[in-house]
């Protein structure tokens, strides 16, 4: 069900401004994101990044501007868009498994009432396959480790077959083997043609990653290709003026690590 | 001095020797232990009856805060085993200490003056005729009692004061400075329990509830300092005390209740009235920076669109509607009062910012 | 009673006996199935603090309708408890107070106020307002068929309502954030879920009262959650528990005068739940402790071997023998001496006498073994669990690498 009329961009954001208690979280923000494509959101603490994927998703209310998902509101478009939460807020001592967690992303296209029946499970076992978690399909989830956790809520947000994904900060916290199994799926995401959008925490890792960025402190401070947009100036723009970021791969042969510090603190 | 009087007096020092521990109940967040206590007493209240046969000995008063202590023990050890939640846990192991209680009155005690009812409710308007004369004075037991409890709270706070407020709002530091907020949790508790067993004869025990936790909580939507959050705990105690005893006075029902019910109402007023924290203040603070906020995001669109070709269009308020998807009465508001306020002027139905306009919009984009 | 065959016949013959164990299998099996929401969305204390505040509801219809019909009085309470709910809920949002003070205030202050408009009933002298208490502190051997249909049927309709919308509820209780993304009312299922735990303290406070309800609530859910990882089979059992305990209280209770019903079935409530924490297979008090001794043992052993492995090498002969103080140093801390001589029964060392100690063949291959474990498993497959879960001192290694 997908559509895709036209050139209508996934998504298209006009004038966006939210508040949180009358302070400015997000402000006048302009984003189209193209088609097919990796895109990742990138700023310091409280730029408003995950702001900016709930307010998307219609759990936080903007103050001006608006959202559109190919050319419909996101009410209309729901079945498109699949989230990943960041991973603090579940409750992992909850009497539930590997795959009855993944099975609830299929609720959505359940509807009301109706219980989840084999179909679910075998979509719910291809999912976990995908990520390569279909061992632990019967372990409660809190014996899992926190880069299986993770792997197990991608599955969950894979499940519900969206055009477009949403993640807040999916490598955040995990190790080595969990973070090229999820860059994995990202990548056959958009070889398949859909859209995904995800908040990130690790500069160095950006141009790897991702095709386009988008530098947000607030306000958009820049946003487009990687190549184009993801330099060091812009950088400083963003974090306030307190980066070292060597860019210089093609200028020394052992780059060093990011090192953002703002005020002093390392963020 | 004439019952009505006693009674008053009675029920003033119970509310205040609840109220100070229960300041400290709620900034812990253990505001349900003091349910959980004041049920559970009714165990180590039923032991010492039948150690002693009557309700008036201390031993009771001994037992029963004991019995409050084993409560905060058995709680503490569940949550250890790391099986069950904290406030699972809590609702686990008071029920079973007070239903000990009752099958022990039950089985032994029968009907005898050790009601569960009682053990609930409370009868204040017995309190002038049980008294007790000491030092000279015949006064009812209640003041001597309840006196001595009141007078034990003040002294607990007044020694520990710094180690509670430092447990209370950082109890890592606390730990790392020598101070025990193990120790501190159980001295607390045993205050709590005391507490709770000299006012259940006159309250009972749900309404020591009321009076630990509605006072203070009041207290704490006026004021962010806890020596003054402790005096106006004292205040809309003893406040509630009398006026629920005139209410309960004018009803003819019972006085522990209506102590109750007003330390509810004050409560509800202070939730309404509260000059910062209270529902309508808060209220009114929103729509105030609400106003301001719109303000804001009209001059920075108008300052961005400003000097641009499509400013003719970009201007109007009807475009505002359309562009920032706002409703119409909100961007009239909105406009009306920038130009009240000389950020804004109407010109051929468009909008122009004045040189002030200009210069806030920037300060508002440089934050 | 002449045997246990004719006490229980009696159940069948006794129409109160009947009625209150009825009543009280009711309580148990509506409380323990909708208490398992609560316990799980850490809601336990709700339902001490509605079934407190449910006592104004029950006045109040009174009042209204002059009836003391049960299902009138329930839904008195039902409305009332239902309204504190929704206070507690208003006050959190909108203000700083924590919400364990809040429930305490509604606690309280409703209750006092329900007991205000009580004794001001019993006052105007209206004849038939006693017995209204008798409502609320459990008094379950008054109980009569008539309240136990009401019970059956209240509870019934809320047993009704969780096998209509089991998975949204079961989703709202995991992860209410994503349940709002695939477009389910959150707030809406949110009030639905609360009500069905005010039901089902309401269905409850005739049979245990006030104060024991918050145990119903809490004590078959806390008890069921130990013996498994899945929801369904938790409620059910939770279910089972409650019933359980309602049946027992209730015959028990009625071995004797001087047993009140409310008490003994909170007892076996507890009973089971204190059961249930001590020997559930995985979850089990007991169990854990075991594994943990075995565990011990276990790297008890592999540090001796391992020990008298590495001083053996260095003499070239793996089965060279040492003193036993040379052991101790290089493990400190360690009960050699016993250890050692499990290991002698086992074929493993082997004491030659005068505090010589050293490894058999078979010994030298087992240590050998040993030190080659790690590598040979891998890194990536033990996993580091998340602070949260309840076990992270007990990792079996032989569990986790199934």
């Amino acid at each position: 069900m997908k559509k895709q009329a036209n050139g209508s961009l996934p998504i298209h954001i006009e004038d966006l401004t939210v508040a949180y208690r009358e302070e400015p979280v997000l402000w006048d923000v302009d984003l189209d994101v193209p088609d097919g494509t990796l895109m990742a959101i990138v700023g310091p603490n409280g730029a408003g990044k995950s702001t900016l994927i709930k307010t998307i998703l219609d759990l936080i209310q903007p103050a001006a501007g608006q959202v559109r998902i190919y050319d419909r509101p996101y009410s209309e478009q729901r079945s498109l868009v699949a989230y990943l939460p960041q991973r603090g807020s579940v409750d992992w001592d909850f009497p539930t498994n590997g795959l009855d967690v993944v099975m609830m992303g299929r609720y959505g296209h359940l509807g009301w009432l109706k219980r989840p029946g084999p179909t679910e499970r075998r979509l719910a076992l291809e999912a976990l396959t995908k990520v390569g978690m279909q061992e632990y399909a019967a372990r409660q989830i809190s014996q899992l480790s926190g880069g299986q956790q993770q792997r197990v809520f991608l599955a969950r947000a894979l499940v519900q077959d969206a055009q477009i994904y949403l993640m807040d900060e999916p490598f955040q916290g995990v190790d080595a083997t969990t973070e090229k199994a999820i860059i994995t799926v990202l990548r056959e995401l958009r070889a398949a043609g859909r859209t995904v959008v995800v908040v990130h925490h690790n500069l160095e890792t950006v141009p790897e990653y991702f095709d386009h960025v988008l530098l947000l402190n607030v306000r958009v401070i820049a946003v487009g290709p990687v190549a184009e947009i993801f330099t060091p100036a812009n950088l400083r723009r963003a974090y306030g003026g307190h980066v070292e970021f060597l860019l210089a791969k093609a200028e020394e042969p052992n780059p060093l690590p990011v090192q953002e510090r703002t005020n002093g603190q390392s963020v | 001095m004439s019952p009505q009087l006693e009674i008053q007096l009675v029920a003033s020092i119970v509310a205040a020797a609840c109220a100070l521990p229960g300041v400290f109940l709620i900034l812990r967040r253990m505001a349900m232990m003091s349910d959980a206590i004041s049920h559970s007493i009714l165990l180590g209240i039923a032991v010492g009856f039948f150690l002693v046969g009557h309700t008036g000995h201390p031993l009771l008063i001994a037992l029963a805060a004991a019995s409050g202590i084993l409560t905060v023990s058995l709680v503490e050890m569940l949550i250890n085993t790391r099986r069950v939640r904290e406030d699972a846990a809590i609702g686990l192991v008071f029920p079973v200490l007070f239903s000990i209680g009752v099958i022990l009155i039950s089985r032994f005690a029968g009907d005898v003056h050790l009601d569960v009812d009682a053990v609930l409710l409370g009868e204040l308007a017995f309190a002038p005729f049980n008294r007790m004369t000491v030092l000279g004075l015949h006064l009812p037991q209640g003041v001597w009692v309840m006196g001595s409890i009141l007078f034990v709270n003040l002294l607990f706070i007044a020694l520990f004061y710094k180690e509670l407020k430092l447990a209370t709002f950082d109890p890592a530091l606390a730990a790392a400075l020598g101070f025990s907020p193990v120790l501190l949790h159980y001295g607390l508790m045993s205050v709590v329990s005391i507490t709770a067993v000299g006012a259940f004869d006159h309250v009972g025990s749900i309404l020591v509830v009321a009076l630990m936790i509605a006072p203070p909580a009041s207290a704490y939507l006026l004021t962010h300092s806890l020596p003054r959050m402790l005096g106006l705990s004292l205040l809309f105690g003893v406040a509630a005390a009398i006026g629920g005893y005139w209410l309960a006075r004018f009803l003819d029902a019972n006085i522990a209740g209506a102590m109750a019910s007003m330390t509810g109402v004050f409560f509800l007023l202070t939730l309404l009235l509260a000059p910062e924290q209270g529902l309508l203040a808060r209220s009114r603070q929103r729509r105030r920076r609400r106003r301001r906020f719109a303000v804001e995001m009209l001059l920075v669109h108008l300052s961005r669109h400003e000097n641009e070709p499509e400013a003719g269009t970009e201007n109007s308020l009807a475009h505002l509607v359309e562009e920032l998807k706002w409703q119409p009465n909100f961007a009239q508001a909105a406009v009306y009062n920038a130009q009240a306020e000389a950020f804004v002027q109407r010109q051929n139905g468009l909008l122009l910012l004045t040189e002030q306009g200009r210069q806030t919009a920037q300060r508002v984009l440089a934050r | 009673m002449d045997s246990l065959f004719d006490f229980l016949l009696l159940i069948f013959t006794d129409y109160t006996l009947r009625t209150v164990t009825l009543g009280a299998m009711i309580l148990g099996l509506v409380s323990g199935l909708l208490g398992s929401f609560a316990v799980l969305r850490k809601q336990s204390l709700l339902g001490d603090a509605m079934s407190h505040a449910a006592l104004p509801g029950v006045v109040i219809a009174f009042i209204l309708t002059g009836s003391k019909a049960p299902l009138v009085l329930m839904l008195g309470a039902l409305a009332a408890g239902w309204l504190g709910a929704l206070l507690v809920q208003l006050v959190v949002d909108q203000t700083r107070i924590p919400q364990d003070s809040v429930l305490g205030i509604v606690l309280a202050v409703f209750f006092g106020v329900g007991l205000v408009l009580l004794t001001w009933v019993q006052r105007q002298g209206s004849a038939n307002q006693s017995g209204l208490d008798t409502f609320l502190f459990g008094r379950a051997a008054a109980l009569v068929m008539r309240d136990v249909w009401a019970m059956a049927g209240v509870g019934g309709a809320g047993l009704l309502l969780v096998g209509l919308f089991w998975k949204e509820f079961k989703l709202l209780s995991f992860d209410p954030d994503f349940a709002a993304t695939l477009g389910f009312p959150v707030g809406l299922l949110n009030v639905l879920l609360t009500t069905l735990i005010v039901v089902a303290v309401v269905v409850g406070l005739q049979t245990v009262g006030v104060v024991l309800m918050s145990a119903m609530i809490v004590a078959p859910a806390a008890g069921a959650r130990q013996w498994t990882d899945r929801l369904d089979r938790m409620v059910l059992l939770a279910a089972l528990f409650g019933a359980l305990a309602g049946m027992s209280g209730a015959l028990i209770s009625s071995l004797s005068r001087g047993l009140p019903t409310g008490p003994m079935v909170v007892l076996c409530a507890s009973l089971l739940v204190g059961i249930s924490l001590l020997f559930a297979p995985n979850r089990g008090l007991v169990g854990a402790w075991l594994r943990q001794q075995r565990n011990h043992r276990q790297l008890r052993r592999s540090a001796v071997l391992e020990a008298l492995y590495g001083l053996a090498l260095s003499h070239g002969d793996a089965t060279h023998a040492h003193q036993l103080g040379a052991v101790r140093a290089a493990i400190p801390g360690v009960d050699v001496r016993r250890t050692l001589a499990a290991l002698e029964s086992d074929g493993l060392a082997r004491g030659h006498g005068g505090d010589l100690w050293g490894l058999t063949p078979a010994g030298a291959e087992e240590a050998q073994r040993e030190l080659h474990r790690f590598e040979r498993h891998g890194l990536d497959e033990l996993p580091t669990r998340p602070s949260s879960y309840p076990f992270s001192a007990e990792i079996d290694p032989a569990e986790v690498v199934k």
